[in-house]
């Protein structure tokens, strides 16, 4: 049914994702600001290497107490935050990793600028997108925000062949802890990059634009 | 009663692993509807997830979500032993399938572990004249839970910098669902199902509106008034380009459930619920 709408609603899907598909970037953890500003939005990366998860309490953990760089038991500086909460299995004396989608990124927004800049992060993956205070310390500390699919947890932990080890597992709970984990080619698109571009700004934008003429037409039941 | 506490278990495993069809159904339509390349890897990254889920027995989201549950009750069985078994049956299918804990205690903040908690599941029962016991679970995420709206009408509604009034009428209450989508953007995993309630009480309507995510994507409203105005809007939501994942397209919902109720004069209420694309429901007859 939609697929017969002609004009305007065919110039909304064309702009804000154009065709510049470009092949998969393959990057490497950690990243170096080289990798990070070469990265543009619509890219496709497959991440490999370790990255930590890190959602809700993490956050408000790292923002407030500011915990001294040697008393987080992994290397932040030049690493991936995933905004994540896995189901993870202890077997024996093992960590079996079960499902690991992203959560909402924006539930973060207020304390993510400051640790991007505190920690050294270059680079946020998540689903959804942030804000402009996030966007601006991207641009201005050199990260980038890597979208992956939502809800795609079976599929994604796939791609994460190892959890080497967890902090904060009592404190914050199991879904909330800081894991650390082991990805190969985990698929993810830039959708903010650190030339201050972002997608879900755009998309934003579009929506806000349809959502004015909606608005405006009298579509009440007849 | 042991035997209807693995029934759980197994509805458990059933709704966490895998979706409805017709909701995987309306995801393939997403699929061929669009054109755009990274949109279309998005619905494919999807559609294989839901395929290695169900293959696999793993969790198709690794949020398993705030577990619902809607209970008809033969009479006289115990209402209460229900939601005991239930409690029972969650502690086991978290430890077995496993499900992500997800009962935080609001007072110290720690997780429980297992999943039970105060009104964690929330359980409603209603008694029955069938002989059979009925469990409807609805495995809802959080990151959509988050996106629902309760709008109260008249209501003043903001778009970039200016104003829209949403009347006491359809035309208002399209306008507030509309508003709902534009702000959830794709922070809770479009294509969404959307569940909406109309009426006069304020818990009356969110209970409603969430409850709509339990009817089938092909289901058409039983009052053809309804069903227009379901129509309508799914194709004013799906004009906003959001989009699967929020990456733009033409899906950004694939159904939209509209429920009513008779309000008081002074109220009328709006209430939307949200429901990612993983919209997990499952029935277990006893």
């Amino acid at each position: 049914m939609l697929g017969k709408q002609k004009g305007k609603a065919d110039m909304v899907e064309k702009s804000a994702v154009s065709s510049q598909q470009s092949a998969s970037k393959r990057i490497n953890t950690p990243l170096t600001e080289d990798i990070v500003m070469s990265l543009r939005i619509g890219d496709i990366v497959l991440v490999n290497g370790l990255i930590v998860t890190g959602r809700d309490k993490v956050h408000k953990f790292l923002a407030h107490e500011k915990p001294d760089k040697k008393d987080i038991p992994f290397e932040l500086h030049d690493g991936i935050i995933y905004h994540c909460g896995p189901i993870i299995k202890k077997v024996d004396d093992t960590y079996k990793l079960i499902a690991a989608g992203p959560t909402t990124s924006m539930r973060v927004e207020m304390y993510e600028a400051d640790v991007i800049k505190t920690y050294g992060i270059r680079g946020i993956i998540g689903k959804g997108g942030m804000g402009e205070e996030t966007l601006n310390a991207m641009k201005e500390y050199g990260c980038v925000y890597l979208h992956t699919i939502s809800g795609a947890a079976a599929y994604l932990a796939d791609r994460i062949k190892n959890v080497r080890d967890g902090w904060k597992i009592e404190e914050f709970g199991a879904p909330e802890a800081m894991w650390l984990l082991e990805v190969e080619e985990f698929p993810a698109v830039v959708t903010m990059d650190a030339r201050g571009n972002s997608l879900h700004r755009d998309i934003e934008k579009i929506s806000l634009t349809k959502l004015k003429e909606l608005f405006l037409e009298k579509r009440g039941i007849s | 009663m042991l035997k209807l506490r693995d029934g759980i278990i197994e509805l458990y495993k059933k709704v966490a692993t895998s979706i409805p069809g017709d909701v995987e159904d309306a995801l393939k339509t997403a699929y061929s509807n669009e054109t755009e390349p990274l949109i279309r890897e998005s619905l494919n990254v999807i559609l294989q997830n839901i395929k290695i889920a169900r293959t696999t027995s793993r969790p198709i989201c690794q949020d398993t979500g705030f577990p619902v549950f809607y209970v008809k009750v033969p009479k006289g069985l115990s209402h209460q032993l229900i939601r005991d078994m239930i409690m029972d049956a969650t502690r086991i299918a978290t430890d077995k399938i496993p499900l992500r804990p997800n009962a935080v205690d609001v007072i110290t903040e720690k997780n429980t572990g297992d999943n039970v908690g105060e009104y964690f599941p929330f359980v409603y029962t209603e008694e029955t004249g069938e002989q059979s016991l009925i469990v409807d679970l609805m495995l809802k995420g959080g990151g959509c839970e988050n996106l629902g709206q309760t709008y109260k009408l008249p209501a003043v509604l903001t778009f970039g910098d200016k104003e829209a009034i949403a009347e006491r009428d359809f035309d208002g209450v399209r306008k507030c669902i509309l508003d709902a989508v534009f702000k959830a953007q794709g922070k809770g995993c479009p294509p969404y199902t959307i569940g909406v309630a109309i009426g006069g009480a304020k818990d009356q309507v969110t209970f409603l509106s969430k409850k709509q995510l339990m009817r089938r994507i092909p289901d058409i409203h039983t009052n053809a008034v309804i069903a227009e105005l379901e129509n309508k809007i799914l194709n004013d939501i799906n004009r906003l380009g959001i989009g699967t994942a929020g990456l733009g397209g033409r899906t950004t919902a694939i159904g939209i459930k509209i429920a009513t109720a008779h309000r008081h004069p002074a109220s009328y209420f709006v209430d939307i619920s949200f429901s990612c694309w993983a919209n997990r429901r499952g029935r277990l007859i006893w």
